[in-house]
């Protein structure tokens, strides 16, 4: 078989991504036809630069959903003559073509970008979830009480701060420090603040209902204790709590520490952001109405002083997906964490880095793909902070 | 004011003692030090060899003495085994008694680099000053393209030149180091696309920098800065643009020339004084990503260098130049906003 053209290569491409074209026109149609219903995600639908980023995310998402049909070739599978072809190469045997090329050790380059966005897609929002909720657990008291428990939580967050964060992940994901179980000290601690989290949002609005908090309470405890306990531990670490059986959630170790790292640098930014906010929301009137009547700290913070924070909360969680996302190629392009085999867009830019003179598009590929996704994001951000602000 | 340096002084020297105990406690821990003995005496020594030599070499003792000894405020240990002194402060044949008892950081002394096998001081030394090199030309670069960009953006909010200049700085903001650093090799250096402009390393750049092997670093680390200030500019003009003053002197008759260069300019440059100078700490991540992507060893490379080879006093003293950059830059930032904006008064 031939080699592809360009064009022939660009339709073939766009051919692959059948499934996410598919799901993107129905997304779009739907809310479209809904919008005026759908409040601010309909509101979206208003600025071209906000759908704009709509799509480019939405569009990385399918992508991670679908990624098992769209990708050609195995992610790992090798063909030695393949090794740095050009993209629109056929394949030796003639049964299909490196649609994208192939990598230093022969791997489809094309796939391995598929591939490599359910790592990005999954990790990046959920580690972005999980500072906000430390940041909001912390940030809303120290802004609401003040005095000497926002002067210490203050100083620790400027001190995570002041670390230049190559230099922590350089401290926290080396294969030393993960055998002295210190990440999953770390876990342990920042995997509790949701449960918390939960467990005072709930306890504070149905306090006056207490059959009702009760089950509530309860329930949240129990399923997330257990998803707590089996994130944490991992058999035959240092923290094994759980025994195997009961162990539903095993995350590998390594994703685990990278999870953990990317958590705790933008727990500290979050927290600022949530007491600056808190500071200036305290001093409005239905606080003071909310204090008079006599509700208590948590009940007005959580649910009188949080849901007027959501605007600037709600653009920074879109950027701060972003910014998770480059910090989680970062840690890919030192190699560290991820095995280098892991076909996520950071590793696989540190490997095709040491060839990019002689053949470029191994690293160019993931490089392009993860500067869209958080181009998408910021574009995404920006839309709603502009959609935001014309209430 | 002297009152609020001061608190800030304090509150700075507290934040460096805190974080290089952090760092001490990470490099200094057990398998850290069990890597360190195996690399200075052989790979294959026992467990029980491992420690005799940790033992031998001071590392066997408490932590907060070690960093003590290390900062220099704890005199440095000493041993005396068969008739023969040795000590963290004894070099090699040196008379023992001649030896001072305090060498830290504290005294100037920052240890002896495993990997490098140099004084940490003089190492350090010369990689900053190809780091500051670096960053000069970036900051030449950086600053008055990002607030010229800033300044027509913001200069009339909503027309064509605001959205395009806008789009642009959200994608240099979106667009990491290791991405726009491998992207402009790949357009300006390989032979695939053939235009070898510029060259892909910067290694000739150490001895002798020229324009085309130091041009791609020096963007590189520029463009992810750009963004983001001109947007900070941007938001900061466009709300100069709306103040009283610049209508009363619109309809004064003054042509937007005038406003935009007299009257707005002044006023709209407070707000990015602040950001410039608490980019340095991002670009100090950036410096890192580029040195390590063009192998030009600066200040970055050699962080990367002491932490891949276990070099614990090399990484320490890059931790605390790091951590010193951040600190300064914070309080400047501090100081130079109340100097610029008398309206703000710190009490």
């Amino acid at each position: 078989m031939d080699a592809l053209g360009w064009g022939a290569i660009l339709l073939a491409v766009l051919g692959r991504f059948w499934p996410v074209w598919i799901a993107l026109a129905v997304t779009f149609a739907v809310s479209a036809r809904f919008r005026r219903r759908l409040g601010l995600y309909g509101r979206l639908y208003d600025s071209t630069i906000g759908m704009a980023g709509f799509a480019l995310v939405m569009f990385w998402v399918y992508t991670a959903v679908f990624a098992g049909g769209i990708a050609t070739h195995d992610v790992l599978g090798q063909i030695s003559q393949m090794k740095n072809e050009m993209p629109g190469t056929a394949l030796p045997d003639g049964s299909g073509w490196y649609l994208l090329g192939g990598d230093h050790l022969g791997r489809d380059v094309f796939s391995r970008v598929v591939a490599g966005s359910r790592i990005v897609i999954a990790i990046a929002p959920l580690a972005t979830l999980f500072a906000f909720m430390v940041g909001i657990t912390l940030g809303l008291p120290a802004g609401y009480y003040g005095g000497r428990l926002d002067t210490v939580l203050s100083f620790l967050a400027n001190l995570i701060l002041a670390f230049p964060v190559i230099l922590l992940f350089y401290l926290l994901v080396t294969p030393e420090i993960v055998r002295t179980g210190l990440p999953q000290y770390l876990a342990i601690v920042l995997f509790l603040f949701p449960l918390v989290f939960l467990v005072v949002l709930l306890n504070a609005r149905y306090h006056v209902q207490p059959t009702r908090r009760n089950v509530m309470v309860a329930a949240v405890v129990l399923l997330g204790g257990w998803a707590y306990l089996s994130l944490v531990s991992a058999p035959g670490t240092r923290v094994a709590i759980l025994p195997q059986p009961v162990d539903l959630i095993d995350v590998p170790p390594n994703i685990l520490i990278v999870f953990v790292s990317v958590v705790f640098v933008n727990a500290p930014t979050v927290f600022r952001i949530v007491r600056g906010l808190t500071l200036d929301i305290k001093t409005r009137d239905y606080v003071a109405a909310a204090q008079t009547r006599g509700e208590r700290p948590w009940y007005i913070m959580l649910w009188e002083i949080l849901p007027n924070a959501r605007g600037p909360l709600i653009v920074d969680f879109c950027l701060r997906i972003g910014y998770t996302t480059i910090l989680l190629g970062t840690l890919g392009f030192f190699g560290l964490g991820l095995s280098p085999e892991s076909p996520d867009w950071g590793s696989t830019i540190n490997a095709g880095r040491r060839l990019l003179t002689i053949a470029p598009h191994p690293a160019i590929v993931p490089a392009l793909a993860l500067m869209s996704l958080v181009l998408g994001l910021n574009l995404l951000a920006d839309g709603l902070r502009e959609e935001s602000l014309r209430d | 004011m002297l009152a609020f340096l001061l608190r800030r002084l304090v509150a700075m020297v507290l934040t460096a003692l805190c974080l290089s105990l952090v760092v001490f406690y990470l490099t200094n821990l057990p398998p850290n030090l069990e890597k360190l003995a195996k690399s200075e005496a052989g790979s294959r020594i026992t467990d029980a060899e491992v420690e005799s030599w940790l033992e031998k070499n001071g590392h066997a003792r408490p932590l907060v003495v070690r960093y003590g000894e290390w900062l220099g405020a704890v005199p440095g240990w000493t041993r005396e085994e068969g008739g023969v002194t040795t000590g963290r402060c004894i070099r090699r044949g040196q008379d023992p008694a001649a030896a001072p008892r305090f060498c830290g950081v504290l005294q100037g002394d920052w240890g002896y680099s495993s990997f490098f096998k140099a004084p940490v001081a003089e190492k350090l030394g010369y990689h900053l000053g190809l780091t500051g090199i670096l960053m000069f030309w970036v900051m030449l670069l950086m600053v008055p393209l990002s607030l010229l960009i800033g300044i027509l953006a913001g200069m009339r909010e909503g027309s064509k030149l605001d959205r395009t200049l806008s789009t642009f700085s959200i994608a240099t903001t979106a667009t990491p180091e290791y991405v726009s650093g491998v992207i402009l090799i790949a357009v300006f250096a390989s032979s695939m696309v053939g235009l070898k402009w510029f060259k892909g390393t910067a290694t000739g750049a150490m001895e002798h920098a020229t324009f085309d092997n130091f041009f791609l670093p020096v963007l590189t680390v520029a463009l992810y800065g750009i963004g983001y200030i001109a947007r900070m500019t941007r938001a900061s003009m466009t709300e100069v643009m709306t103040a009283q003053y610049i209508r009363t002197a619109r309809l004064k008759g003054v042509s937007f020339r005038n406003v935009v260069l007299r009257h707005a300019l002044r006023n709209a440059l407070i707000a990015p004084f602040t950001v410039i100078m608490l980019q340095f700490p991002w670009l100090l991540n950036g410096v890192v990503i580029t040195e390590t992507l063009f192998s030009y060893k600066g200040f970055g490379w050699t962080l990367v260098q002491a932490a891949g080879n276990n070099d614990i006093p090399l990484l320490l003293g890059c931790s605390v130049v790091a951590v010193f950059v951040v600190l300064v830059t914070q309080l400047i930032s501090d100081v130079g906003y109340v100097f610029l904006n008398p309206r703000i008064r710190i009490s």
